[in-house]
């Protein structure tokens, strides 16, 4: 069984409510003025746009810590955080780092003008992923490790293991 | 970077081959000592370029985001390379050779794009793989991974021999004298980390293609680029190569020189190793502008090039590899999965299907097989797709996938009766696009999205032009429907613009106080008979009127063609200056207030600029002289193209040459500098203020522009051919466009409120 405190980059991807509601060009100037006005605590570098590619990575806002980007994986869009940096601390720290980071975009998004009132984000329906093979792979052996870590952070929300082997390690955390 | 990347050392030991393995320690060794500042920043920055690991845009520190320039703030000052922070992201090369792939490459390549880059990775137009957005010490473990699934990155970038190209279809094409493949990996293998491939002063690129007709070789615009051809002797077929030397597109492209009729198969090995050796020895080396083979063989004439060679080859120590692999082609073909089987018609095939196959689907010498290609949208695919793609391999072919240059996939061998269902498959992966080897397949470099060199978006243009021709679909007319666009994002035309039918490559206009977007129109290049003419450029549009352009162009060719007449021979028929008005009226660009569309880029809402630029105050309501001056330079090297156009050598040689010599003026002008009139006085003067004070200098090819002005007055009135003329003129074009860069740095300059 993994040891959970020696697992990193933590990712979290909050859900769109109404996804047909977001026009992802909007994101792109927003995502740019971000980098000029410094608005997240990460540091943060490019953004990168891959409109053109169905169900793809959406349009990224890269950092040097981490990455935000409207994330359109398996045609689901939804705000991701992707930890690239290592984190002191523990699992839990490092959980509650990435959920809050994710959280806090989607405030400010759904705060921006020309969102107001249309773009909401369904805190209640997540993805939680470990992007990393190595330190966690897609197995029982890492669900069995992690499982209860999961549960202790998400009280109140039902946790399944998703997807296949090859796949990064990912839950699915709804509220019940 | 990665926690793990201690961990995957010892986790891939055994599956790495030991010496590749040494190499790779040696890679983070030298890593180490970079951060403990024990490597200089230029001796790293070669050494990590040899592995494949870029630069990219932004890394010198600085980002313009709009309203100025701002300096990034990363964590370390470390550099690993001149100007080139420690912690700016970059990008990874990873070398395919002949684009050879198979199921687990592509589930390897899906992770680290997944874990290390940002979703996505990117089909280039020669066979290669780039990540982005990597950290440099994220990139052993990249190459140890890489190494585990039998890809090595070594010399996808720097003064090497760069990735071996050929043929996606070698193998299974109807018109091929043979199988290239072999060679084509015997050469990568055989040239990687050799010693007479170690000192070049510039990159080698070779390519082979299976005929000369068609162009998914490319081997004219190459280095070295070998042409499967056969003879008979004495009643016996031999193997053998049409061989071409000292093609390169670039700044200055030039085509491709005969080097031989006919090398047989066992010297195509030894003749391209001392084809290396000469190269190494007399290229040059200090001025990388003029590095490139190209130079060499015009230097010396493809006569005295191939003595050269031929000495050298007579020298050369026997290698055992030279003919080794030759015994096993025979027995290393690829093999089917399934056996043969023709389409069957069914009562109703999936929806969309037809119109798939008729663009997608490539009848294979082989009756029953097929080659299904996978458009891939500017060469971008996800990592689900990725794993989609390798299991389909599994399932209806045996993992025979190839990269191709048009920054596709195409998997072969695929039973003809299966066509249906791995087309329904692809769907589920939005991998069925029905536009390969269509004008809606536009192909484009990274330009300003992630390339240092980038002055305009080529993939911004490109997505753009890609969903407005889409939207079209069934309306194109046929005529134009197999047109080819291909998009650079600045002069080194890594997106292939000479070769399309319609090619842009980005430049940039002073216009109104601002810098603004442009691409240069590109027409008359010809994509088949292996790239067999490079087309000149017509005039400058701003960015936004680009696809109207395109619409003009291609509307007058459906409306004017006469049967059967090609898109080239329609542009060569109508002239440039008829071409050139076509796209007058879209050169036009609104003032800011009335349209600040004009002035920021394709998919970037930033006001556009060409790094730190600023807007001196009162500028935008002064047009100086020299913007006039050097709108009547471009006009000039335009009449030189007519006067080449028809025949007149002499003349089209002396206007491209005064076209230079005027923006030089014109720029002496803008300095109010005292100059006596004179082409010996103008050159000095600009020799003066502008070279030797660097002031005319581009950032990355430095003084390259102002010495092709001093070639070209050294050389004024000598008698040239048509293919030197051509040469002068492309340089006479980007020294005008060297001279508006100039300039515009120079309006940048603060500007002293009045008192």
């Amino acid at each position: 069984m993994i040891d959970p405190n020696t697992v990193q980059h933590v990712n979290v991807k909050v859900f769109l409510k109404e996804p047909q509601a977001l026009n992802l060009a909007d994101v792109v100037p927003i995502f740019h003025r971000w980098i000029r006005e410094g608005f997240l605590q990460e540091m943060l570098v490019d953004v990168a746009d891959y409109r053109h590619v169905e169900a793809g990575p959406g349009v990224l806002l890269i950092g040097h810590e981490a990455n935000y980007s409207l994330d359109n994986r398996e045609n689901r869009l939804g705000l991701l955080y992707n930890r690239k940096a290592s984190l002191d601390g523990t699992f839990q720290e490092r959980l509650s780092q990435a959920y809050r980071a994710a959280i806090a975009a989607c405030d400010r998004l759904e705060q921006e003008d020309i969102f107001r009132g249309i773009l909401k984000f369904d805190r209640d329906t997540l993805d939680v992923f470990v992007n990393d093979r190595l330190l966690a792979p897609n197995t029982e052996e890492s669900w069995q490790g992690l499982r209860g870590e999961l549960e202790a952070f998400f009280q109140g929300f039902a946790i399944e293991r998703q997807g296949e082997p090859r796949d990064l390690f990912r839950v699915a955390v709804t509220r019940r | 970077m990665k926690a793990s990347n201690a961990q995957w050392k010892g986790q891939l030991g055994s599956q790495i081959p030991n010496q590749l393995g040494a190499e790779l320690d040696v890679f983070e060794h030298e890593i180490a000592l970079k951060q403990q500042g024990k490597i200089e920043d230029r001796v790293f920055a070669e050494t990590r370029l040899r592995r494949g690991a870029y630069g990219q845009r932004y890394d010198n520190g600085q980002r313009a985001d709009g309203k100025a320039t701002r300096t990034l703030n990363y964590p370390s000052t470390n550099t690993k390379g001149p100007g080139t922070l420690w912690d700016a992201p970059g990008m990874q090369r990873i070398k395919i050779p002949f684009g050879g792939l198979n199921a687990s490459r592509l589930e390897m390549l899906a992770d680290l794009c997944e874990e290390y880059s940002d979703g996505i990775a990117h089909v280039t137009t020669r066979q290669d793989f780039q990540l982005h957005y990597i950290h440099i010490e994220d990139t052993p473990t990249i190459m140890r991974r890489l190494a585990s699934v039998g890809i090595t990155t070594r010399e996808a970038c720097g003064n090497s021999v760069r990735n071996v190209t050929a043929c996606p279809i070698a193998g299974v094409c109807r018109e091929q004298s043979f199988d290239v493949t072999p060679y084509a990996r015997a050469i990568a293998y055989f040239m990687l980390g050799h010693p007479d491939a170690q000192a070049f002063g510039r990159k080698f690129k070779i390519a082979f293609s299976g005929c000369k007709e068609n162009a998914c070789g490319l081997v004219r615009l190459h280095d070295f680029g070998a042409i499967a051809v056969t003879r008979k002797t004495g009643g016996e077929t031999r193997r053998g190569f049409e061989l071409w030397v000292g093609g390169g597109l670039g700044p200055v492209p030039q085509q491709a020189k005969l080097y031989d009729e006919f090398v047989p198969e066992e010297e195509i090995l030894p003749v391209a190793q001392a084809i290396g050796r000469v190269f190494a020895q007399l290229g040059e080396k200090k001025n990388r502008n003029t590095a490139r083979l190209k130079f060499l063989v015009s230097k010396l004439g493809i006569v005295e090039f191939k003595r050269l060679v031929q000495a050298e080859r007579e020298i050369l120590q026997h290698d055992p590899r030279w003919t080794a692999y030759l015994k096993d082609i025979p027995t290393s073909a690829e093999l089917p999965l399934k056996s043969p089987a023709l389409l069957q018609i069914e009562p109703v095939f999936p929806h969309g299907f037809e119109r798939w196959r008729a663009t997608n689907v490539y009848t294979q010498l082989q009756p029953g097989y097929a080659t299904v290609t996978i458009a891939l949208p500017l060469g971008d695919i996800t990592a689900s797709q990725l794993r989609l793609v390798a299991d389909l391999s599994r399932r209806y072919v045996r993992e025979t996938i190839r990269s191709t240059v048009e920054q596709n996939l195409v998997l072969r061998w695929v039973s003809e009766a299966d066509l249906p269902a791995l087309f329904t498959d692809l769907e589920r992966g939005h991998l069925a696009s029905p536009v390969a080897g269509t004008v809606v397949d536009v192909a484009s470099c990274p330009g300003t999205d992630t390339c240092k060199l980038g002055i305009a978006s080529s993939r911004g243009l490109a997505g753009e032009l890609r969903v407005r021709l889409a939207e079209k679909g069934a309306e194109l007319d046929e005529s134009i429907r197999g047109l080819r666009i291909k998009i650079s994002g600045c002069f080194n035309s890594c997106g292939q613009h000479h070769v399309a039918d319609l090619g842009f490559y980005g430049v940039s206009r002073n216009k109104n106080g601002y810098t603004v977007p442009h691409f240069q129109v590109v027409l008359g290049g010809e994509w088949t008979n292996n790239a067999g003419a490079y087309g000149l450029a017509i005039g400058a549009v701003p960015s936004k009127r680009i696809p109207e352009t395109v619409d003009r162009i291609t509307g007058r060719y459906v409306a004017e063609r006469a049967p059967s007449e090609t898109f080239q021979a329609f542009i060569k028929r109508i002239g440039k200056t008829e071409c050139k008005k076509m796209i007058e009226e879209f050169t036009a660009v609104p003032r800011h207030d009335e349209d600040p569309s004009f002035y920021s880029d394709w998919g970037d809402p930033r006001e556009f600029t060409l790094g730190d630029i600023g807007v001196g105050e009162c500028a935008g309501e002064v047009i100086a002289p020299i913007d006039f001056e050097l709108v009547a330079c471009e006009r000039e090297v335009f009449e030189a193209q007519l006067k080449l156009e028809s025949g007149d050598i002499p003349q089209a040689a002396a206007m491209a040459y005064e076209s230079m010599l005027h923006g030089a003026l014109a720029l002496l002008r803008v300095k109010h500098l005292p100059v006596e009139s004179g082409a010996d006085n103008i050159v000095e003067g600009f020799r003066k203020h502008f070279f030797d004070t660097e002031l005319f200098f581009d950032p990355f090819v430095r003084g390259k522009f102002a010495q092709d002005l001093f070639k070209a007055h050294e050389n004024a009135g000598q008698p040239r051919t048509l293919e030197t003329t051509h040469q002068l003129i492309e340089e006479a074009q980007l020294f005008i466009e060297a001279c508006f860069s100039c300039y515009a740095r120079i309006s940048a300059a603060p500007v002293m409120a009045p008192a």
